[in-house]
């Protein structure tokens, strides 16, 4: 009977670590404060998934968000930007749904480039912790594709010049 | 030169896959600071800090000198920098939709005890 005893218990917010393990491979990690099957269900039921996907802070709003969560099923995300004329569409196909540890989806809205995403739910405790993998089919695409903005690839750009300036310097 | 370069970036994001040391860029951002100092700062021993500060010195991000008996260090390359601006952007994003999950799955595990105690 202590519930109401730990419901208030530790606001301290998870720390959210971001590593771009390989040329090809991002990693978001982070625990949450309860068991997967909750966070499972916060990510595969629409209603719950488009109340945090889009944070209110990126001036983002969704359209539409259509989760068809089995294997094959398809998920369309639909936002529109202040700074953008039309509407952008997020797409793919879920390639492995395994309640309440595993996702694994395509992000087809790239063409070919889109990386794969598989999001894993462990369970700590009665915590989780939230793994998510993206993996890309080159490393261009990875560099083209972080933020999904035309910016990135030309910061990589002006950093492969000054790269290759360095070495031609020291050589 | 490709090869180089590809050599290069792997070296640089090696060396930001660890907390100690991204935590190192991000202090070197604010002011230059000895070997000693950063030690200090990480509680560290300054074995441990000068392999670190090593790692990020083979990546190009730092660069140090050594004047009478101190090593300083400073950020490397600029544009460099952007890496690192890169992957922090793409981390508050997730942080901040993470900040929403938090809100979402509280407020499922309020109802989940309203409905445990209902069935008891």
């Amino acid at each position: 009977m202590d519930a109401g005893r730990n419901s208030q218990a530790n606001p301290m917010k998870n720390r959210t670590s971001v590593e771009r393990k390989s040329e090809r491979e991002l990693v978001v990690s982070r625990i949450i404060n309860a068991p997967p099957r909750i966070v499972f269900e916060a990510w595969t039921k629409a209603e719950l998934f488009q109340r945090w996907w889009v944070p209110k802070s990126f001036g983002l709003t969704l359209l539409s968000c259509e989760l068809d969560v089995r294997v094959g099923g398809v998920y369309r995300l639909v936002f529109r930007h202040p700074d953008a004329p039309e509407p952008m569409a997020f797409h793919g196909r879920y390639l492995e749904v395994v309640p309440p540890s595993r996702l694994v989806w395509t992000n087809e809205e790239a063409g070919d480039n889109g990386q794969v995403t598989t999001v894993t739910f462990e369970e700590r405790g009665d915590r989780t912790l939230l793994v998510m993998h993206d993996l890309y089919p080159s490393k261009e695409a990875l560099d083209a594709g972080s933020g999904s903005t035309d910016g990135m690839d030309e910061t990589f750009n002006q950093l492969d010049e000054l790269l290759a300036g360095l070495s031609a310097e020291r050589s | 030169m490709v090869q180089y370069i590809g050599t290069r970036l792997d070296a640089s994001f090696a060396a930001l896959s660890d907390a100690t040391r991204r935590g190192v860029l991000e202090q070197l951002g604010r002011a230059d600071a000895s070997i000693t100092d950063l030690a200090e700062k990480f509680r560290m021993t300054l074995t441990g800090m000068k392999k670190h500060v090593g790692v990020l010195e083979q990546a190009g991000l730092v660069t140090t000198e050594k004047v009478g008996r101190v090593r300083t260090c400073r950020l490397g390359l600029r544009r460099l920098e952007e890496e690192v601006m890169w992957i922090e952007s793409y981390r508050q994003l997730w942080d901040a939709r993470f900040d929403e999950l938090d809100e979402v799955v509280e407020e499922l595990k309020r109802k989940e005890r309203v409905d445990g105690r209902r069935k008891k």
